[in-house]
């Protein structure tokens, strides 16, 4: 088999093998579900991923060891995991040959001739790693922005999968939705339809993790070159270039830091000139990316500076956007931002789709990071769930235990996670503002005691002060004077209130259950105890019952179920604010017990 | 002649594109007049795409309406209290298909008696089978997110296991309706999808503690029918779940009163939420079954407006003494 066919085959096994755990990433037990499927492999094995959290917490946690693998292999064989497994890699590899198959070979040539333009990738690394390295104090890890794998990984789960499954519901019952997903399709898109440009724009101009293997593979064993000794024979035809992945030169001066081992200058070279070889190429090779001094320092100095430029904003200080409210299990805000590499895998896990690509207004960092959103998906955060963690690759939400969310069993003394508390737009609730009986919040607050609690009150309706003209002698009956809408107080959450005779005001306890009414009359429950019946002429009362809720703050949990179920759309009348979440001392709300 | 040929050539490609020109204005004023809106839009739904629910009841017959069946273990108590009723034979024949609705509301386990018992689920899914059932369905449309609530309840394990099939309520199984003489359901989405193709419909459900409407039984149940933002209902919840028990004909509702929700409902939370006493109702008659139910969250019919509404619709008797309970024991 020829090489370039082994190449294709891994290629496409790798990116089935991703699309399916893009799949699999769904809660349940099912073989296409999630299961024990190892959906973070490949950013397990991404050394981008481990060496950024590795600068900014100085530690490497335990899966991205996989990406120890990967360098190894990388310092061995060269950047294989360029063409032969990065999945985003294959996508590209694959429109550009769509897009330029109909070009004259010289063409193509032309098309796949290095370009300087190729270090700015490196740039781009060095600002990136520097503003995970410097200062310690406020690193933030950037990577993910532009990682192929996190960047592949998002755009498949929070966009092409969304969008096919609407139709057939596969995947999920409902429709899944991700705000600002079309930020995240205008990047992908666009590096996908740059391939028309030149083939591979994204891997030869833009790739970090493509620049990051350029570094490591300078000292790659084994290389592409010429072979040694017979260079006379070459023609210098130039189709060793012709289909070039990575734009490296293979007929001049070997650029091994470009090359993606595509292997096609091997396949197409007429003389069997070019060779996968240990010695270096024949024809003299270049190991170095193409950094100059200049252009390394300026981008060291601008990822130094970007840091505490975009910390300005204060946005993880007294700053904080009260939107930005993390999944349980979340570092504390800092911490987070060193680990958080922007996958979507916690996005896509989620059961109820609550968690979202966050936006802008918690600052540069927060673009696609793990928000929840109450007012989308099928509930808050689910009380007996911990998924989001449990897929996270980097631990920015750690991989709690239910017992650990819910605060029981070894962890009762600590109490359960709380990521947020619910507070009431008293101008907007319902029982509150309009005096209408609801209380869905309560009703739906699954937390036991429930944190959100009622207090009856009877509150007398618009017009309801009426004058009796006549009551039967039981009371099951009273005509009035004023003219009622028929029906309207028959919901039975409204009452009759009665004067006292001695005083004329009203006696709190002296209240009748409606159970109908008409245009003149008022037709009362059987089942009360009333002191007295009132006489012609007497003022009666027509008030609502209402149980008016309260978020008891320190049962709260923040879970957001009430203000997905809450009926007052638009706006929500009980909104989930992170103030007084767990993993940060500094959002603390409520003094310590005692 | 060489002039007349130089006229020819033009004319001809003259007379090629008047006739496209044409063709392309006939189709222009096709199109436009198959498209011809001389109205304008009219907002709502149209009375074509409204359906109903169709009715699911069986014949009455006296003195076997409902039965109280007290004891521990539901898969004796249901087995006992639908053998009052004549046997599952009377709801169901050969060859049908059945639908059961259970409370599937909540994502919580099933020790927690949030949702309704997987295991008396599956025991009617198993009496449905062998009174010669063709096909049981088990569907309902959760308050949250449904994959998770029909995993974690139990009830698609177990309700599978029985050999019935669960169905997750997808925004196309909802259709708009409209109930006859109702106040709130007009226009409306309903789950549709899986009731069209039943011949018969169960509902089973928990005993619970409801903050807002008092209890949460067989009539409040069929909430799960609901779809869209229903939680406006809560504002008339009384109404809603008299115009539910008049939307939904049931065959048969079970109410389980074995471990009863006793406060913080209808959620839950705790196994402290719960007390245990031991009763289970079968009945053709729902209104009489949450009348007789309240008594064990030790409530009385008058503290459920909504049974008294139900009941002067016609949905059912709140006197459920008049009815006659069957009542055994299963120590």
């Amino acid at each position: 088999m020829r090489i370039v066919t082994t190449r294709r085959i891994s290629q496409a096994f790798f990116f089935t093998l991703f699309f399916w755990f893009c799949i699999v990433s769904t809660v349940g037990d099912k073989i296409w579900q999630l299961r024990g499927w190892p959906v973070d492999l490949f950013l397990w094995l991404d050394p981008l991923a481990a060496i950024g959290t590795a600068l900014t917490t100085h530690t490497l946690y335990r899966p991205l060891l996989w990406a120890l693998a990967t360098i190894v292999l990388t310092i061995i064989f060269g950047r294989f995991f360029c063409g032969w497994l990065c999945p985003f890699g294959a996508i590209h590899q694959f429109v550009g040959y769509l897009a330029n198959r109909k070009k004259t070979t010289a063409q193509k040539i032309s098309l796949n001739k290095y370009r300087k333009a190729q270090s700015i990738k490196y740039f781009i690394l060095i600002v990136l790693l520097f503003m995970a390295a410097f200062p310690s104090i406020a690193a933030t890890l950037q990577t993910g922005l532009l990682d192929p794998i996190p960047l592949v990984s998002r755009s498949f789960n929070l966009l092409l999968l969304p969008i096919f499954d609407r139709s057939v519901n596969f995947v999920s019952v409902s429709a899944r939705f991700y705000e600002g997903a079309w930020l995240i399709m205008a990047l992908c898109l666009t590096a996908v339809l740059l391939n028309l440009v030149i083939p591979r724009f994204y891997c030869r101009f833009v790739c970090p993790l493509g620049a990051l293997f350029g570094v490591i593979s300078r000292f790659a064993v084994w290389r592409i070159g010429r072979r040694q000794g017979d260079c006379t024979d070459c023609t210098d035809c130039g189709l060793c270039e012709k289909s070039c992945e990575g734009g490296c030169e293979p007929r001049g001066k070997m650029r091994i830091s470009e090359c993606v081992l595509c292997f096609n200058c091997l396949d197409d070279c007429r003389g069997d000139l070019v060779s996968y070889q240990t010695t270096s190429s024949y024809a003299g090779e270049i190991t170095n990316p193409d950094v100059s001094r200049r252009g390394f320092v300026i981008s060291l100095a601008s990822g130094v500076l970007a840091v505490p430029a975009i910390r300005l904003s204060n946005k993880i200080g007294a700053n904080w956007d009260h939107r930005v409210i993390r999944p349980p299990g979340s570092l504390a805000e800092p911490e987070f931002l060193k680990r958080c590499i922007k996958c979507g895998q916690c996005m896509r896990v989620c059961p109820t789709n609550v968690i979202q690509p966050g936006g802008l207004y918690g600052g540069l960092e927060n673009l696609w990071t793990p928000i929840l959103n109450n007012r989308i998906g099928s509930s808050g955060c689910q009380l007996n769930c911990t998924a989001c963690g449990q897929v996270c690759p980097t631990s920015a939400i750690r991989p709690i235990t239910l017992d650990e969310k819910l605060g029981r069993g070894s962890f009762a003394d600590a109490g359960p996670i709380k990521i947020g508390a619910a507070f009431f737009d008293r101008n907007r609730c319902l029982p509150w503002a309009m005096d209408k009986p609801c209380i869905v919040c309560e009703e739906n607050c699954p937390v036991s005691p429930k944190a959100i609690y009622t207090q009856e009150s009877f509150t007398t309706v618009r017009d309801g002060v009426l004058t009796v003209r006549k009551a039967a002698d039981n009371f099951t009956e009273v005509e009035v004077e004023q003219t009622l809408i028929p029906g309207k107080f028959a919901t039975g959450d409204y009452y009759c209130a009665l004067a006292r005779p001695s005083t004329g005001g009203l006696a709190p306890n002296n209240r009748v259950k409606i159970a109908a009414n008409t245009e003149s009359s008022i037709e009362l429950s059987a089942d009360r105890n009333i002191e007295n019946i009132p006489a012609p002429g007497a003022r009666i009362e027509i008030q609502v019952r209402l149980q008016k809720p309260y978020v008891d703050i320190e049962k709260c949990i923040g879970c957001g179920i009430c203000e997905h179920e809450c009926p007052v759309s638009g706006k929500k009348a009980i909104r989930i604010s992170a103030v007084g979440e767990t993993r940060s001392a500094d959002r603390k709300l409520l003094l310590e017990p005692g | 002649m060489t002039e007349h040929n130089n006229m020819e050539l033009p004319r001809r490609q003259f007379l090629s594109r008047a006739a496209k020109a044409g063709i392309s204005i006939v189709a222009a004023g096709a199109i436009s007049y198959a498209l011809y809106d001389r109205e304008g839009p009219v907002p709502g739904v149209s009375a074509e795409d409204l359906v109903t629910l169709p009715d699911f009841s069986i014949p009455p017959e006296d003195g076997r309406t409902i039965s109280i069946v007290t004891g521990s273990d539901r898969t004796k108590t249901v087995g006992r209290a639908i053998e009052l009723l004549g046997g599952l034979g009377r709801f169901v024949r050969k060859g049908q298909t059945v639908a059961i609705k259970p409370n599937v509301a909540f994502a919580s386990p099933p020790m927690l008696g949030a949702t309704a018992n997987p295991g008396l689920v599956a025991e009617v899914v198993r009496l449905c089978y062998a009174a010669g059932a063709k096909q049981v369905l088990v569907t309902d449309n959760p308050i949250n997110d449904p994959a998770s609530c029909f995993t974690l309840s139990g009830i698609a394990k177990a309700a599978t296991a029985a050999g019935a099939k669960v169905i997750l309520p997808k925004d196309s199984l909802f259709r708009y309706t409209t109930l006859a003489g109702g106040k709130l359901i007009r226009n409306w989405p309903v789950y549709f999808g899986p009731f069209s193709k039943a011949d018969r419909l169960i509902g089973i459900s928990p005993i619970k503690h409801h903050h807002r409407s008092g209890a949460s039984m067989t009539m409040k149940n069929w909430y799960g029918l609901l779809g869209g933002r229903r939680n406006v209902f809560h504002q008339d919840i009384n109404t809603i779940i008299a115009e539910l028990a008049m939307m939904a004909k049931p065959t048969l509702v079970i109410l389980d009163g074995t471990d009863v929700m006793m406060t913080n409902g209808p959620t839950g939370g705790s196994v402290s939420d719960l007390k245990r006493k031991n009763t289970l109702i079968a009945s053709t008659d729902m209104v009489a079954a949450d009348s007789f139910g309240c008594s064990l969250l030790d409530l009385r019919p008058s503290d459920l407006p909504y049974l008294s509404k139900a009941h002067q619709a016609g949905a059912g008797t709140t006197d459920y003494e008049s009815l006659k309970p069957k009542r055994a024991k299963i120590s």
